[in-house]
């Protein structure tokens, strides 16, 4: 709760909003065009810059997309809420197919949709790169004020508790920047741990560890343990790799069940890379695919023609990249039907909130993230602008900084080996052997390693300037694994993508969403039927 | 990891600095972009795409720093390869697209001839289970 310095006062970048955005991809995007189309005047914080930064922006994600033809959305939402494991719910579901069916045509004027093969518009899918561009250009026009390179560092809180705005460094310009704002929504992606997977650096965590230090609960963060397939050099969209055989070092091929099986081709793929070195072959891959792959994905055979490499008929080695919160389904906790949070003035929206409510327990994979992303920015933007419309910005009453892991430390200041920290934190959230066959035991370890980790950070950080950036990230990833680690510990049973060697079977009396929360001293427990998002709707 | 920006190509209108997601760039003395934070580029590609003069290059390796031979890379033609598969070279995009419907397709398809496969050399034994995960 300390002051800002002076010299810091002097440069300070003074803001102020109807609402403010924390993140640049597609759900910030969304969020963002919802609020000012509301009428409220918006401002975008981006750690990146809204268009590259994010896993959208490297990516070409699909949209669920279901025609409102007799009886199909039911059906789809009944084929997905099987897979769900209990944890999803139906009203929320069809309503993204809805909003996501009507919405993204709206997009044509800023992205060249093209046609689907059959004599229509293909609208559900589009290329990162352009996708992301056009939603930039769409909110611009909407008058948003887009801020690249501003990481938001911590939130701001009334006295009351609710969200006041929030505080962070303008990267480029080497300041400090303080924004008031009628409400806050934090849209800052998923974590995956800095796995390398492609276009995830900036995914860390940061919004989850703003939103918790001012009180905010996150939920199905056990649902963790997604992995994509890449070359071990450069991870990129994973299209081109479906069909591929594996071998050994040894050139023995590997009997690896085919990716539709889901985790048992998983398992196989970690096991196997666990013993040694795997290297795929990719000369089953379809033949139409071999032709047009550097039409569809431009940036998919890059990194093999910069090394020298056939894709198709040379084979290589390749890893799983973890997706950490990103593939997985946990996130903030969805509080009502605006996408708000357990706190007062702050929505969540796409990666940074849980997807539990359209995918439960098993991953929503592209097209229902997608759907998510879009769909919970409206929602947060058309609920954050009418919340201010409301209440105003309470700009008169004094704010406080809520943030303190790795900025006020509670003892004296001292060296920190951060980078020995990334390294405990991925060692327990990425490896193979920790993830995909988690016991009691390997939990408990890893609850002791990473709250060492977290004291050391947390209690004697005090980062300057720039340094502040990569010291929250730390904290951030730090915090979120520690969350991770408590819920996969909390559920004992198997659920999903949860999945657990001791207690390898789902037990019915734990078809609840589990939440998450606190900082220092990270505590779980199970969501009452009562306290459900759709009863609060009611 | 991003690899060598040609001093005589780059205009210095500062679009990679604003475009890379992760800080890697500062301006220098002279205006031009300096790598500044290696050890931050993910090899996104992101810069090469955004460069409007195809000034860039960046190395296939994320997981440490390359050196390039820069008259080679030169000579080779692939500066702008990437902006140019994107189809960001042109006035007119509205073509881009047009094959991008076949991504879902093809995909399923890949999938398809790993479970034929794995059907066929394991025969009966091979029943797929129960779905829990799809990693697709």
């Amino acid at each position: 709760m300390s002051a800002p310095s002076r010299s810091d006062k002097a440069d300070l970048i003074e803001l102020e909003a109807d609402v403010l955005v924390i993140g640049g991809g597609m759900a910030a995007g969304w969020a963002a065009t919802a609020a000012a189309r509301a009428g409220a005047a918006v401002v975008l914080v981006d750690k990146g810059f809204m268009g590259t930064s994010g896993v959208t922006a490297t990516g070409g994600p699909n949209h669920w997309w279901v025609p409102p033809a007799p009886g199909r959305r039911e059906a789809a939402v009944e084929e997905r809420h099987a897979r769900s494991f209990g944890l999803a719910e139906r009203d929320w579901m069809m309503r993204i197919i809805e909003t996501t069916w009507r919405t993204l045509p709206e997009l044509a004027p800023y992205y060249p949709f093209a046609p689907d093969g059959s004599g229509g518009t293909y609208y559900s899918g589009l290329r990162g790169p352009e996708y992301m561009r056009g939603l930039r250009r769409f909110a611009s026009d909407l008058g948003v004020r887009i801020l690249d390179h501003f990481p938001a560092l911590e939130l701001l809180v009334h006295r009351d508790g609710s969200v006041a705005g929030a505080a962070g460094y303008a990267r480029l310009q080497r300041r400090p920047w303080a924004a008031r704002a009628g409400a806050v929504i934090i849209a800052t992606g998923g974590c995956a741990f800095r796995s390398g997977l492609i276009g995830s650096d900036p995914n860390t965590g940061d919004g989850y560890l703003m939103a918790a230090e001012a009180g905010a609960e996150l939920s199905g963060m056990e649902f963790s343990t997604a992995y994509s397939l890449s070359p071990a050099w450069n991870s990129t969209r994973t299209l081109p790799y479906p069909a591929a055989r594996f071998f050994d070092a040894a050139g023995a091929e590997l009997d690896i069940p085919p990716p539709m099986w889901g985790e048992p081709h998983l398992k196989a793929l970690g096991a196997a890379m666990l013993a040694g070195p795997v290297y795929a072959d990719l000369s089953d891959a379809p033949d139409l695919l071999k032709r047009i792959l550097s039409r569809i994905q431009p940036a998919s055979p890059t990194p093999f023609e910069r090394r020298g490499i056939d894709l198709f008929a040379e084979r290589f080695e390749v890893k799983l990249y973890g997706e950490g919160t990103i593939r997985g389904t946990g996130g903030l906790r969805i509080a009502g039907p605006g996408c708000e949070t357990t706190v007062d003035g702050l929505f969540a929206a796409g990666d940074a909130a849980t997807r539990e409510l359209i995918a439960g327990a098993t991953s929503g994979g592209g097209a229902q993230n997608s759907a998510w992303a879009l769909t919970s920015g409206l929602d947060a933007g058309a609920a954050a602008a009418a919340r201010t419309r409301r209440l105003g910005h309470r700009t008169a009453e004094p704010a406080v900084a809520a943030g303190r892991a790795a900025l006020r430390p509670k003892a004296a200041a001292r060296d920190v080996d951060r980078a020995a920290i990334l390294a405990d934190v991925q060692r327990e959230m990425l490896a193979y052997d920790r993830v995909l066959w988690r016991s009691e035991e390997s939990l408990r370890a890893a609850e002791t390693a990473l709250g060492d980790c977290w004291r050391a950070l947390s209690d004697h950080t005090a980062a300057q300037g720039l340094d502040r950036v990569a010291a929250r990230e730390t904290a951030a990833m730090l915090a979120t694994a520690r969350w991770c680690t408590a819920a996969a510990r909390a559920r004992r049973e198997s659920r999903g993508m949860h999945m657990r060697t001791d207690l390898p079977m789902p037990d019915p009396a734990a078809a609840y969403r589990l939440l998450t929360g606190g900082s220092d001293e990270p505590w779980t427990r199970y969501e009452t039927a009562a306290a459900r998002p759709t009863e609060l709707a009611a | 990891m991003i690899a060598e920006i040609f001093a005589d190509l780059c205009t210095g209108c500062g679009d990679c600095v604003s475009a890379c997601p992760t800080h890697v760039l500062d301006f220098g003395t002279d205006g031009l972009p300096v790598v500044a934070r290696i050890d931050q580029c993910q090899t996104c590609f992101m810069c090469e795409l955004y460069c409007p003069s195809d000034a860039i290059y960046v190395a296939p390796d994320q997981r440490h720093a390359e050196t390039v031979d820069p008259a080679a890379i030169r000579a080779s033609g692939v500066l702008g390869s990437l902006r140019r598969g994107y189809g960001w070279d042109r006035a007119d995009d509205r073509d881009i697209l047009a094959d991008f419907w076949r991504l879902g397709p093809l995909l399923r398809e890949g999938a398809e001839i790993a479970a034929r496969r794995y059907q066929t050399r394991r025969g009966a034994a091979a029943a797929e289970p129960q779905d829990n995960n799809p990693s697709m």
